[in-house]
């Protein structure tokens, strides 16, 4: 009994504590208008629109879709994924930098130590890698939808040109990062894909330098492919999908309905 | 010259009657120019009188006044005041400073007019510390229609709010792709052959998955061609080609059945490559049955045990 009464009060207390940083002038500050975090926040059409207007991931989003573009069947929520993954995998990216040496003694082992001596190291390496084929997979079938629906058609024609080249991109990422385990697959399917590029009339010979950055798969072209990889290439994807995003807005929202 | 709505007279009236203390009657008849006018207000001067609009005041549509002082004086004549607005410039003032003592009679227009523009080149307005607390004092400059700056084309359709509806289904998306990733990672491992060792040629050497079709391609044609020609010239270029091309503004299925069953053709074409270059080809490059010789696809070596 006294057990129990004891437990009530800390609860409250808790539970005062907590209300009372909640109408702290600092959890306040935090917060922009209509937060639903804010204390008092009720679900009214002003504050449907302040949650989406007044944060600074969501207002990549207009404050009002259509109504066709919300079901689940018109998108497919393929190009959302599509970002999605991305962000997953930077944050992943970004775990597997810590234990990663981009030289040819080096690479290797770090990989394979990731597995044995790193603390979730494994799952992060395999969550990068797989969800880098999910990418290259959902950013395909995000084209086909776009294609399918009709999507790229005016005002929308630039838009596809971007998601093209975004489409390249992702290619380019997911193929540099081949590379980086520095194992068979990686040095002999970088190979086979390089000699493909050497096949470039006139100045083929060039393009399978400048991508080796030798006349073989080297050391060079681990380290060369590493900065492309990590820093290079999602640099300028990054702004290739702020304007992919930007234009979806400016040419007024998802397409359709059919 | 555009017709101010009447509701906003109304408000603006009604507004200025609160502020002087006078009936909004007389101050809408002021407006309309049937009586004189209630407060003091002298034009800018480089207005003229017959056009109070927008022009000058512009600059300042809130003004706790600047100090008179820093106001240029004007060397114009006192100008008359102007015939009450029936435009576009409404004027709402806050209480200058003689209204309080002299609410019911006006001061004598023309004395009061003479002695300001020589001071202020605005209308008066009362010294900030008259203002009381927490009333910012405004004006009515302009009503300007909205058809005059932009064209508004706004047909109107169903749209619901992003909050909650879109934001629900894409959160749960995520949260589905995330855990069905998971899994996967947890269950498959992803594959680390031996040490890259340049004298060691795996056979088949094979690119990665999603340039197999390509690589299926090379095995068929000429390498510019396969490898270089088709890629680039149709793969990029001619993607990138295709808003352009396709001049058939309908986004309707049924009047775009040449364009879908190209599309089709590409996408069927480019998966029957990829999975004939993944599963199909063994040592050599040459074709196999996965069933009778094994597959070679390493990138799932450690989760499929073939050969
Ligand atoms: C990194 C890759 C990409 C990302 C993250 C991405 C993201 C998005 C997102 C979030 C949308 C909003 C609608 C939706 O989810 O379907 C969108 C629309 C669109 N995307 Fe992409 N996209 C990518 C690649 C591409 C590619 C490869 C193409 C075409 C070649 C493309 C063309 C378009 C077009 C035309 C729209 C407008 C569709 C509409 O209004 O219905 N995008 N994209």
């Amino acid at each position: 009994m006294a057990n129990g009464l004891a437990r009530l009060k800390v609860k409250e207390r808790v539970e005062e504590a907590a209300d009372a940083f909640r109408r702290s002038s600092f959890w306040e500050s935090i917060f922009r208008p209509g937060s639903p975090f804010k204390r008092g926040y009720s679900d009214s059409p002003r504050n449907r629109s302040y949650v989406i207007m007044n944060n600074v991931l969501y207002h990549l989003h207009p404050v009002k879709v259509k109504r066709h573009a919300v079901r689940l069947s018109y998108t497919l929520c393929l190009g959302g994924l599509s970002f999605f993954l991305f962000i997953l995998l930077t944050i992943t990216g970004i775990f597997l930098m810590f234990y990663y040496r981009p030289t040819a003694p080096a690479a290797y082992i770090d990989v394979e130590a990731l597995s044995t001596s790193v603390a979730f190291g494994s799952l992060v390496r395999n969550l990068h890698r797989w969800g880098a084929h999910f990418m290259v997979l959902t950013v395909f079938l995000h084209m086909s939808r776009v294609f399918y629906h009709g999507a790229y058609k005016p005002p929308r024609e630039f838009n596809w040109v971007i998601g093209v080249v975004l489409l390249l991109l992702t290619l380019l990422l997911s193929f540099t990062g081949y590379l980086l385990p520095w194992d068979q697959l990686a040095l002999w399917a970088v190979t086979v894909g390089t000699n493909m590029a050497g096949f470039t009339p006139m100045f083929g010979n060039q393009v399978k330098f400048a991508l080796l950055g030798g006349i073989e798969v080297t050391g060079n072209t681990l380290l060369r492919f590493y900065v492309l990889h990590v820093l290079f290439l999602p640099f300028v994807i990054v702004i290739f999908m702020a304007v992919h995003f930007w234009r979806v807005r400016k040419d007024g929202g998802i397409s359709g309905p059919l | 010259m555009v017709e101010i709505p009447e509701h906003l007279l109304l408000r603006s009236a009604e507004a200025k009657a609160k502020a002087l203390g006078i009936p909004v009657e007389q101050v809408l008849a002021e407006m309309r120019g049937e009586a004189p006018p209630v407060a003091p207000a002298a034009p800018p001067p480089s207005a003229p009188p017959s056009d109070p609009a927008p022009t000058a005041p512009t600059a300042t549509t809130e003004s706790p006044a600047a100090p008179v002082a820093e106001t240029p004086a004007s060397p114009s004549p006192p100008a008359p005041t102007p015939p009450a607005p029936e435009t576009t410039t409404v004027s709402v003032e806050t209480p200058p400073t003689e209204p309080l003592t002299a609410p019911s009679s006006p001061p004598p227009p023309a004395s009061e007019n003479g002695e300001r523009a020589t001071q202020v080149t605005l209308r008066p307005v009362a010294p900030p510390e008259e203002i009381p607390e927490g009333v910012r004092p405004q004006r009515l400059l302009t009503v300007v229609k909205a058809k005059a700056i932009q064209q508004v084309k706004a047909t109107p359709t169903d749209k619901v709010n992003t909050w909650p509806h879109l934001m629900i289904a894409e959160f749960s998306a995520l949260m589905v792709v995330t855990a069905v990733l998971i899994v996967i990672s947890v269950i498959l491992q992803a594959p680390l052959l031996e040490l890259a060792n340049f004298n060691a040629t795996p056979n088949p050497s094979k690119a990665p998955w999603y340039f197999l079709g390509l690589q299926e391609l090379l095995s068929y044609y000429d390498p510019q061609i396969a490898g270089v020609i088709i890629p680039t010239i149709t793969g990029l270029l001619g993607f990138m080609a295709i808003p352009y091309v396709d001049r058939n503004p309908s986004t309707k299925p049924s009047d775009r059945k040449f364009a879908i069953m190209l599309f089709t053709l590409f996408l069927t074409g480019s998966a029957t490559l990829t999975l004939i270059g993944t599963l199909f080809r063994g040592p050599g490059f040459n074709f196999t049955y996965p069933w009778a010789d094994g597959i070679w696809f390493d990138d799932l070596k450690d989760w499929v045990h073939f050969e």
